[in-house]
């Protein structure tokens, strides 16, 4: 049924494309009589050329000249020529780009992302600047380059992007349902992230980054992070605070648990000291062996539950499975161990305060004394020898 | 002290006046010692990055040598070359003690255990060293390497036990509390740092690098002294042996020059490798 009509579709598109094609041809050959010629130019220099191959293989190839040029009715053309307004026909991307980030139509004319009007292809076609994958390429004819970041204090995302697990899907495996910057940021209507309508404006992130990742957003809706965001916690992280929106790595990798542990870290400041004084962030720390546990190891990623969520992963119960997946022969007293214990806290840990406490005035005082110790003998050594020295000079003398 | 200024000159391993050397270790006592530092340097230098693994030098060391895998790798491969050089250390000490019932380890001038005369010899060496009194005169073993002997003796122990607990954690689990595990980690640092400190600044200070035996002190490596340095150092043993007539069964071949070279090539290495180390750990725990 579906390749009927689409069948019927062609059919009628082609008997439609023939039928224009004819006029249009035969006006705009005649406007290309001169235009046609590469080397044309207006009064100030500026080329006035079309390639008439390229134009008519366009999607505004059927069109006739005078349907954009409008004020043009014949020769010799008035002196002043208007600008082209697409949104006469385009008038529902006109109506988006209103208010967005690119509205003033001097700074960015619709042919700074879609190319030469007259040559332009529909977005569904591989040559066309805004086809999935050529997307980033063109946004990052502006956004990667270090004038907007002098011009809008935007940084420069192309790189970040073309480095990261989208732009890697994208570039390195052609893959069209990668992301690109339309799937998060759009198309015309590109808000700031700081305009509560915009995707991606922090509370919306999980939504945006969910149109693909929705058992991940569904995951995390339910943790505790997705609760706090969704009851309007505006402190609540979202998907990039911890992957970072552009230069998102895959998490697994060595790099991203290298340097992931100190994310969580902005806000749990107190978990994260005490996580550094144990033996999973020292090593962890060093590289080389990124096995060892990180936050979420044990807590979970997305659907972060308290511990006294029996679902919780580091809820007592289930401490044997989960410590055993890296501890091999964990038991119950093995899980005894606190991850997060802290020896300054003579409350909370008191016998790690005191070994720690007993510990520090063995090391303070020895190495007081043998300090206090050796000096003294050196200086009591030099001072005999300088003596010695002097009675030696003068028996010699 | 004509005879002082010649113990003096001998203090770093050059000939004797005499020509004559008195042996004060072993050839099995001096190897002890060289797995003793060799393993404790390798433990030292592995395990500060991991103390102190926020500091950019441990970052960088870690990147260095192929990072945490291998750190922990030469950790636990000196943590065992240590463990058995300690228990062949104790089993001579079964041996010598228990089954052989040699006179004098457990006890006596020639003993490591602390007697009387080591407070004694405490309190007079400071005395002296503040102008109250006349040095004190010392045994085969004076009371700082008895402290040198038996802070390593406990270090080893408690060191090696809360290693041990950390390496096997889920095994010492099973009859160690919970919290155990947490305090292991503060016991195996804590004490670590200890030995690292005094090793790398005590120990280097006292035995090498004071005036008297400046810069090095050979006899652990050569296991001979000539006899004006031992008589300066230890007139007490001296004495004793020439009362019981036993000098001359005490005395050594000269030392060759190649091996004090090389003795000193390798010394130096370990007190520029504990020194360097001695240094990053204050940096680390003062920043």
């Amino acid at each position: 049924m579906k390749n009927v009509s689409l069948i019927i579709a062609v059919i009628a598109l082609g008997a439609f494309a023939a039928g224009t094609a004819h006029i249009g041809a035969q006006s705009s050959s005649e406007c290309l009589t001169c235009h046609g010629d590469a080397s044309m130019q207006d009064s100030s220099g500026h080329s006035i050329a079309v390639d008439g191959d390229k134009f008519h293989g366009s999607i505004h190839g059927p069109l006739e000249c005078t349907n954009c040029h409008a004020d043009i009715k014949g020769y010799p053309h008035p002196d002043k020529i208007a600008a082209v307004q697409c949104e006469t026909c385009h008038a529902d991307e006109a109506k988006g780009l209103v208010g967005s980030v690119h509205a003033d139509g001097k700074e960015h004319p619709c042919t700074s992302c879609h190319g030469n009007a007259h040559e332009i292809q529909p977005k569904t076609d591989p040559r066309s600047a805004v086809y999935p994958l050529n997307v980033p390429k063109t946004c990052g004819n502006c956004h990667g380059t270090e004038g907007m970041a002098k011009k809008h204090g935007l940084a420069s995302v192309y790189p970040l992007y073309m480095d990261s697990i989208h732009g890697f899907a994208l570039s390195k495996e052609g893959l069209l349902v990668a992301a690109n910057c339309n799937s998060c940021h759009g198309s015309h209507h590109i808000l700031s992230r700081k305009d509560p309508e915009s995707p991606t404006y922090r509370s919306n992130v999980p939504a945006t980054c969910g149109k693909c990742h929705a058992g991940i957003e569904t995951d995390y809706m339910t943790g505790i992070h997705g609760k706090a965001v969704a009851a309007g916690n505006k402190n609540a992280p979202v998907c990039s605070d911890c992957h970072t929106a552009h230069a998102i790595e895959q998490p697994t990798a060595d790099a991203f648990r290298m340097q992931s542990t100190p994310i969580c870290g902005n806000c749990h400041k107190e978990k994260f000291s005490t996580y550094r004084d144990t033996f999973h962030s020292q090593l962890g720390s060093l590289g080389g062996y990124v096995e060892t546990a990180r936050c979420w190891d044990c807590h979970g990623a997305h659907g972060i539950l308290p511990a006294s969520d029996p679902r919780s992963p580091v809820a007592p119960a289930n401490l044997v499975a989960t410590c055993g997946r890296c501890h091999a022969g964990a038991n119950a007293s093995f899980v005894q161990y606190q991850p997060h214990a802290n020896a300054h806290n003579r409350k909370l840990n008191p016998a790690l305060y005191y070994i720690g406490l007993f510990m520090n005035l063995l090391l303070v005082s020895v190495l007081t004394f043998f300090l206090i110790h050796t000096i003294l003998w050196l200086i009591r050594q030099r001072l005999e020898q300088v003596k010695r020295k002097s009675t030696e000079g003068g028996n010699n003398a | 002290m004509p005879d002082l200024e010649k113990a003096v000159a001998g203090g770093n391993g050059s000939a004797a006046e005499s020509g004559r050397y008195i042996r004060r270790f072993t050839s099995a006592q001096r190897w002890m010692h060289g797995v003793l530092f060799s393993s404790f340097l390798g433990l030292a230098a592995t395990g500060l990055p991991m103390r102190f693994s926020q500091s950019f030098w441990a970052r960088k060391f870690a990147a260095g040598v192929g990072g945490f895998g291998a750190i922990i790798f030469f950790h636990k491969l000196c943590a065992l070359v240590l463990t058995v050089a300690f228990l062949i250390h104790l089993k001579n000490i079964f041996q010598r003690g228990i089954v052989n019932r040699e006179k004098g380890i457990f006890w006596g001038p020639n003993s490591m255990v602390a007697n009387w005369k080591d407070v004694k010899d405490l309190i007079g060496h400071l005395r002296w060293f503040v102008g109250l009194g006349k040095r004190p005169t010392f045994g085969r073993y004076a009371y700082w390497e008895k402290f040198d002997y038996w802070a390593v003796f406990w270090g080893m122990i408690i060191i090696g036990f809360s290693g041990y607990a950390m390496w096997f954690a889920p095994f010492f689990a099973r009859f160690l509390p919970g919290w155990a595990l947490n305090a292991v980690l503060v016991v195996h640092s804590e004490e670590g740092l200890l030995a690292i400190l005094f090793i790398f600044s005590i120990h280097f200070v006292n035995t090498h690098l004071r005036p008297d035996t400046f810069p090095m002190d050979m006899v652990i490596f050569t296991g001979v002294e000539s006899e004006e340095e031992f008589k300066h150092k230890r007139p007490e043993e001296f004495d004793a042996l020439v009362k019981a007539g036993k000098l001359e069964s005490r005395l050594g071949p000269a030392p060759a020059t190649w091996w004090i070279n090389f003795a000193r090539v390798i010394g130096f290495t370990a007190i520029l490798i504990g020194l360097t180390l001695l240094v990053l750990t204050l940096s680390a725990y003062f920043t």
